[in-house]
């Protein structure tokens, strides 16, 4: 075979392995929004679920996962940006224990999620006596995308030059003032970027949840303190129902859950983009 | 030499490194939480099963009489789908990662790469409901005769939602070859395709073994897809176009209903929890150690 026709052959299969991923994505996002649209109306967004498809939504669903975002992201943050500092700038990093700190986070980001669902279900809903509440889903979702926040917290942390620490200590500065001051404000781009697609992963989760009990009908507003069930796994009940219909109404409410994950990962993208800044 | 610390010693500053280092620990309490939640249900779950019946039985039937704890079926269950979505995810992955490294023009590979990863950030429910009500009709269609919930499109589609992480992880570890090896073999008047598959992968191999690792741990963890598309009933087969159940769908199916506390039932959950944890425990250490592995070298 000649050179240049194996060279283009070659070509063609990588291109053609790039296409299938690409195919597919399309495949599914047709599927979807064949399937979803005629469902996708206001009945979806303002009515409870139901055993008549017709008049079945999924608002419980929907409130109670804008509830747990808005936990997470409260609880995430501190805690993953204070690991990340004290990781960055505090840490010795000879010392055991701060590598097996690191070790221990990069293996944690590999663990599957329904392993944080068992961690829950043990620990926060029979252990500490919580029972299946929107507080314990949330509560398991930080400690599931926490690796995620603290990796994203310290490369943005790392990417801040020593010299605008130096100069902070120059004009006696301690080392607080230097990293609440001087390097926190310059890492804040990057710290919100992770944050939201830590946040975007955390509410397209189900396993975790269905461990913690989210699975039932609930007719009603969720609180915190009590039952619920998030949109992903409203997604998934009205799957195992019988009726073709309620498979139609999935499709429509995992339209509304790709919309919420798009405007969070192009705000995201927008941070990123706006706020860039090279030294 | 003048003093450069500060004479009085700074108490707020001890205190705010100690509210710090309390944040850190939250990570170390979560797999010591993790390790004791499986590890201690588990070790009385064997004291009930002995471990020889629970890893060779090849009849899993917890929830009725008489009871079984064979977790072979749940083990193949796992395997069979693990091994259709790798079947998928690495050739794909690995050609879409040597099309973004060797092929693409940086611009286009600064539009491509984030593209192919939005497969990444699509839920695994979302690929659930593809995978039941997409690639199992298109099977039918194709003539291939799959159960309603089956192996094959669960499998197929878990390599579709697996081909970024192969993707994107080779692609880095392609990037990270310097360009002098590259150009040393173009030298040599080699072609191409010849610096692409006898330079850059074997030069990047252990990235893309730890993409392919992580590609099988991410299988083997994953829940949704296989809860959903794959079915709820242990088989043990390796028919792909049968229903079978994988440990995740199990523990999943198990814990979302209302088995009592303390029970042997309940208590399945920790033990199929806990072998499922060990498994891809020892993937990620071993491809964590590979990633480090090429970056020591190139850097």
């Amino acid at each position: 075979m000649s050179r240049g026709l194996k060279g283009g052959l070659f070509k063609g299969v990588l291109l053609f392995s790039l296409s299938v991923g690409f195919l597919m994505l399309a495949a599914l996002l047709v599927t979807v929004f064949r399937d979803g649209l005629p469902y996708l109306d206001l009945t979806l967004l303002t009515n409870p679920p139901s055993s008549d498809p017709a008049i079945a939504g999924a608002r419980p669903a929907i409130i109670a996962t804008l509830y747990i975002g808005v936990l997470l992201l409260l609880f995430v943050v501190p805690i993953g940006v204070f690991t990340a500092i004290y990781l960055e700038e505090y840490a010795d990093k000879r010392r055991w224990y701060n590598k097996l700190l690191e070790i221990n986070i990069q293996n944690l980001a590999a663990v599957p999620s329904i392993v944080y669902g068992i961690l829950g279900l043990a620990f926060l809903v029979r252990g500490l006596g919580l029972g299946r509440v929107l507080l314990a889903g949330a509560m398991i979702l930080t400690l599931l995308v926490l690796p995620t926040v603290i990796i994203a917290a310290r490369e943005a942390i790392r990417s801040v030059p020593d010299s605008i620490r130096q100069g902070g200590y120059a004009l006696g500065a301690t080392q607080w003032q230097v990293v609440s001051r001087q390097v926190l404000p310059a890492a804040v781009p990057g710290i919100a970027t992770g944050s939201i697609l830590a946040l975007s992963r955390a509410i397209g989760e189900t396993a975790p949840l269905i461990m913690i009990g989210a699975v039932t009908y609930i007719s009603f507003d969720p609180t915190i303190l009590g039952p619920f069930t998030a949109l992903p796994i409203q997604i998934y009940s009205f799957l195992r129902l019988p009726q073709a219909e309620f498979k139609l109404l999935a499709a429509a409410s995992i339209i509304v859950l790709l919309a919420i994950l798009l405007t969070l990962n192009a705000f995201a993208i927008f941070i990123r983009n706006r706020y860039r800044k090279s030294w | 030499m003048p003093r450069l610390s500060a004479r009085r010693r700074r108490y707020g500053e001890d205190v705010i490194k100690g509210v710090l280092a309390v944040c850190a620990l939250i990570s170390v309490a979560t797999t010591v939480g993790i390790v004791v939640a499986l590890f201690v249900p588990a070790y009385e779950f064997f004291r009930e099963i002995s471990i020889v019946d629970f890893l060779t039985g090849k009849d899993w039937s917890p929830l009725f009489e008489p009871a079984h704890f064979g977790v072979l079926p749940l083990i193949a269950g796992t395997l069979l789908v693990t091994a259709i979505a790798s079947l998928v995810a690495m050739p794909f992955g690995l050609g879409a990662a040597i099309y973004l490294s060797e092929y693409a023009s940086p611009r286009l590979r600064g539009f491509l790469k984030p593209a192919f990863e939005t497969l990444a950030g699509i839920p695994t429910i979302v690929f659930g409901y593809f995978a039941l009500t997409f690639m199992t009709p298109l099977l039918r269609d194709l003539g291939i005769q799959v159960d309603i919930f089956n192996t094959l499109s669960a499998g197929l589609v878990m390599g579709v939602m697996l081909m970024p992480t192969v993707a994107s992880l080779s692609e880095d570890a392609m990037g990270a070859v310097p360009r002098d090896l590259r150009d040393g073999a173009y030298a040599l008047g080699s072609t191409k395709v010849q610096v692409a598959t006898r330079i850059v992968v074997p030069a990047a191999v252990s990235g893309i073994v730890a993409s392919f690792v992580l590609a099988i741990s991410r299988a083997v963890g994953e829940t949704m897809i296989v809860l959903v598309a794959m079915g709820q009933q242990p088989n043990l087969t390796f028919d792909p176009r049968e229903a079978a159940e994988a440990m995740t769908a199990f523990i999943a199916a198990t814990g979302a209903g209302d088995v009592p506390t303390g029970s042997i039932e309940y208590k399945t959950i920790f033990a199929v929890g806990a072998t499922l944890f060990v498994l891809t425990l020892v993937m990620n250490v071993f491809a964590i150690r590979l990633v480090r592995k090429y970056r020591e070298v190139y850097e």
